[in-house]
């Protein structure tokens, strides 16, 4: 019986050489992939478990992980929720994340390539690895005017240096408190989810960048005096306003804001035209550029761009085939012309920076736990949408618009702002929507806005650009400006 | 190397004394070290813990100085070192429970079982002299054995945990008759057989070069076969079906030393086992969550899905190569993380290189038992001790290989290292009688004649057929000097 007792021997090693290559295919071939399952609880609690690195606004942490006594080890906290929660957005055990926290996951959580050194670093001293700080361009005046001004309106504010393209300042209203949903009591962390889906004008929704958009009325018409002028349009040769325009084709009428007449002779200069916004004379010059034109500068401006700053920003776009009396509406920024108020925020810092569009961008520098700069964002050009001649006319235009125009509101003295308004029609049983970009100071840009007051705010039916959004870009304006 | 007596053999005392430091050294810093790492400090009751463990495992090894001091130096030592581990283990999820506000405790009981199953184990070493007794019951250990087998399936009495009917209920504590029958059926298998191997090995047919036995012989397999299928389809469990089944092959292999029987056991089992999961739909269903665990309808599914292997899988992979280390994995997010999946909790926290140490210990225990089973000199403890160490080691093979996915999951524990009374009970009682047949296995000839000692036969020697090569008559002696 021995020799089969050595055999069944023989048997038995051959089975544990299966247990043992069993374990390391798990272990150590599948591991990866079955630790990337987002099935895997175990994921979120190692993440949840380490220190993550904070968001930091102007050498201030707003958003920090301190350690806590449960399950997890460490509680995200939120030092202004609501003022910075469409920057940050939201880190939450249930609702994984928004905003920066989602963009810049892999750095805040220290697992990025980028981070590999100081990892390695981590692991010779046996220091506790921690997550690498985010550095933000938010200017903290700039963004508290922005959040100030706003008020309890519906809408979003924008503010660019358009030297680089770094924002300043990015509200979106209503806002939330990010902090409810950074708990770990799951149960708690449901409800607060469930409450702001259903609260009113939908507090999540980053309106400035990534909500639904909006139709940008009559601050698209800098896109359309960009494209006559850079089509060689003077800006003080006339050209046709009349009280009434019947768009080509129809037996649509339009005329202008509140049936106001732009000129008494029926005619009128570019520049003028722009200073108190001229529906009719900006209609038939759109339709006279052909809306291959129209489209090809807007692109130039970035429309149809995908932009990450890092968040994904929503893709403003400009009608495909547009039929000729709908390129007449998309001229003033009506029919199916759509922008975020980036977007809208980018034209100004692209005129105001001589022609140069700079990519905007949220992230100023990523630091290690030992606050070594692991990256830094160098300042990107994105185009030239206009010359630099285009763009000192625009400029001046636009100084008149606040001079003497529809934008007095937006004047701050000492400085010499420029703006442009706009009023943009949804649909007609709603307020529109009042819109308001600048930048200044004109001869020295620090600071590009852009406003959106949704269906004009507090004035509501009343509400123009100039009067609900102006004032608000002038807080912003005046917050960069006082440093 | 096995040498033929006359050999001075030394009885190996002070050898498994010093192995028993080691593995209490492991099994006692592993404890210590689940308090350091969960609270900061030294367990508690570590110093009753541990006084605790060092005597029963003291007490059993002077016991073997008294009782049976030629027995397998590295058996005790080595069960002594999975059985500390395990409780290490069994505390870890304790901690983990209680700070979830789960049923905790087990550590507790667990120890109890072990002080009981060592005591057990010193009570079958003291009480049974000569491991041949057991063969005057072969046929009483038959009917123990179908009844335990069918035990479970008493109404009232069975309970179903987990999809599995393989347990009883006794006065509120689950048991697992299965653990018991295992060592009961070795008995009678070891006894018939060693009565009915030459009837047995006696050649039939010659079918593609492979000797088939004599078709009237087919009887006792089938029957074996049907018990099993029976075990599957009415206890739900692959695990206790392939258990019984594989001990059966497994010891007729033995007694015939035809292949024949082990072909003819592995086609009838896969037969049977693809025709029960055809018809039974919980049969299919375990087999289904095998093969696609990673399906979402498995891994969600509320009975018999895969939720539970593939949460194992995560805490595997979890711990990769080098493991979390004691206290710092989640092991308490598997369910059953303490009884059926305790190899993934270890293989979590200590890694694949733990694991693998865990594997090679059970190895080094199945092959010691095998070697006492060559060593032996009747046929019946031949059968009897290579039946249990290959149980031992098939078990696990079971076990590790559901848990690491090679083969389907089974209800079945770890032996020494799962929580659980019933399994820990019989596992000791099997190392008592694999330290008493290797007393009596490497016992030296001129001592067999003592009075008291296993000289006197009451048994006649089965062997009386044409001997292999390396017979049983040749005494064999392990060699237990480095080689």
């Amino acid at each position: 019986m021995n020799t089969p007792l050595r055999r069944l021997a023989t048997v038995v090693v051959v089975m544990f050489l299966a247990l043992m290559g069993g374990a390391t295919w798990v272990q150590f071939f599948q591991a990866g992939e079955l630790n990337a399952d987002q099935r895997n609880v175990r994921t979120l609690y190692r993440e949840f478990g380490s220190d993550r690195g904070p968001i930091v606004v102007a050498g201030e942490s707003i958003a920090s992980s301190a350690p806590v006594d449960d399950a997890f080890g460490y509680q995200r906290s939120y030092a202004q929720g609501p003022l910075y929660a469409h920057v940050t957005g939201f880190y939450s055990v249930v609702y994984r994340r928004s905003g920066i926290e989602a963009a810049m996951n892999t750095e805040l959580n220290g697992s990025a390539d980028s981070l590999f050194y100081s990892r390695l670093q981590d692991l010779v001293t046996g220091r506790e690895p921690q997550g690498a700080a985010v550095e933000l361009t938010i200017d903290p005046a700039a963004q508290q005017a922005a959040w100030d001004a706003l008020g309890d309106q519906r809408g979003a504010v924008v503010a660019l240096d358009p030297r680089t393209g770094a924002i300043l300042a990015l509200v979106s209203k209503p806002s939330f408190d990010p902090n409810v949903l950074a708990g770990h009591d799951t149960a708690a962390v449901v409800a607060a989810w469930e409450d702001l889906q259903a609260a009113e004008g939908d507090p999540m929704a980053n309106r400035a960048i990534a909500g639904t958009t909006y139709p940008p009325g009559s601050t698209f018409k800098l896109v359309t005096a960009a494209a006559a002028l850079e089509g060689g349009l003077a800006p003080d040769a006339p050209i046709p306003a009349p009280d009434t325009y019947t768009l080509p084709t129809t037996s649509t009428s339009l005329g202008n804001f509140g049936g106001s007449s732009c000129s008494p002779t029926g005619e009128t200069t570019l520049a003028d035209a722009l200073r108190i916004s001229c529906n009719t004379a900006f209609a038939q010059l759109g339709v006279e550029l052909g809306d291959r034109l129209l489209r090809e500068q807007a692109e130039a401006f970035g429309f149809g761009t995908p932009l990450d700053v890092p968040m994904k920003v929503t893709e403003s776009s400009f009608p495909a085939d547009p039929s000729a009396p709908d390129t007449a509406l998309s001229a003033i920024g009506q029919y199916e012309v759509r922008v975020t108020p980036l977007q809208v925020a980018m034209i100004s810092a692209a005129i105001a920076n001589d022609g140069v569009l700079m990519e905007p961008h949220l992230v100023r520098a990523v630091r290690s736990g030992d606050l070594e700069v692991v990256t830094e964002t160098d300042p990107t050009e994105l185009g030239r949408p206009v010359s630099t001649q285009t763009a000192a006319t625009l400029r001046d235009m636009m100084v008149g618009v606040v001079e003497s125009g529809t934008g007095q509101r937006a004047q701050i003295s000492g400085v010499q702002v420029a703006g442009k308004s706009g009023t943009a029609e949804t649909t007609d049983d709603v307020a529109p929507h009042a819109w308001f970009t600048a930048f200044a100071p004109a001869d020295d840009p620090q600071v590009a806005v852009a406003v959106i007051v949704e269906n004009g705010g507090d004035l509501g039916s009343e509400a123009t650009g100039g009067a609900v959004a102006a004032p608000i870009a002038r807080a912003v304006i005046e917050a960069v400006l006082a440093e | 190397m096995a040498t033929v007596a006359p050999h001075r053999v030394r009885p190996g005392r002070s050898v498994e004394l010093g192995l028993l430091a080691l593995a209490l050294a492991l099994g006692v810093s592993a404890y210590a070290l689940v308090g350091l790492a969960e609270t900061g400090t030294l367990p508690a009751d570590i110093f009753g813990y541990g006084a605790g463990l060092v005597g029963l495992s003291v007490g059993l090894h002077l016991v073997l100085r008294w009782r049976a001091p030629y027995a397998d130096p590295v058996i005790l030592p080595t069960v002594v070192a999975l059985n500390g581990l395990g409780l290490a283990m069994i505390y870890r999820i304790d901690l983990a429970y209680e700070a979830r506000e789960r049923a905790a405790g087990f550590a507790e009981r667990q120890l109890g079982w072990t002080a009981l199953g060592m005591v057990l184990a010193a009570v079958v070493l003291v009480l049974l002299r000569d491991h041949r007794t057991l063969r005057r019951y072969t046929y009483t250990a038959m009917v123990v054995g179908l009844a335990l087998i069918v035990l479970p399936l008493v109404p009232g009495l069975g309970t179903e945990i987990n999809g599995a009917r393989i347990w009883i209920r006794v006065a509120g504590n689950s048991f697992q008759p299965a653990e018991i029958g295992k060592i009961v059926l070795a008995v009678f298998f070891a006894g018939y057989l060693v009565t009915n191997r030459d009837t047995l090995a006696l050649a039939g047919p010659k079918v593609l070069g492979l000797q088939l036995p004599r078709p009237r012989d087919l009887g006792p397999i089938l029957l074996a076969w049907a018990a099993s299928l029976a075990v599957l389809v009415l206890e739900r469990d692959l695990g206790t079906s392939l258990l019984f089944f594989g001990l059966f092959v497994g010891m007729l292999y033995l007694a015939t030393e035809r292949i024949s029987w082990v072909a003819i056991g592995l086609a009838l089992f896969v037969g049977g086992a693809l025709l029960a999961s055809r018809v039974f739909t919980h049969v299919g269903d375990r087999f289904d969550a095998w093969l696609h665990p990673f399906d979402d309808a498995n891994f969600n599914a509320e009975f018999g899905g895969s939720g539970q292997l593939v949460r194992g899988l995560y805490g595997l992979a979890n711990g990769g190569l080098f493991g979390t280390g004691w206290g710092q994995g989640r092991p308490d997010l598997v369910p059953w993380a303490e009884s059926d999946f305790i190899v993934a909790s270890l293989g979590e926290e200590l890694g694949l290189t733990g694991l693998l140490a865990i594997l090679v210990l059970y190895l080094v225990l199945a092959q010691r038992g095998l070697r006492t089973a060559i060593g032996v000199r009747d046929g019946f403890g031949k059968l009897f001790a290579g039946g249990m160490a290959f149980v031992v080691a098939f078990q696990c093979f079971v076990v590790v290989g559901g848990v690491t996915r090679l083969i389907p999951l089974t209800g079945l524990t770890m032996p020494f290292l799962a929580y659980g009374g019933s399994s820990l009970l019989a596992n000791w009682v099997i190392v008592a009688l694999l330290l008493r047949i290797s007393d009596s296995a490497r016992r030296p000839a001129s001592e067999l004649a003592a009075p008291g000692g296993p000289g006197d036969d009451d048994v006649p020697d089965a062997v009386t057929g044409p001997a292999p090569a390396g017979s049983d008559q040749a005494t064999e002696l392990i060699d237990v000097r480095p080689s």
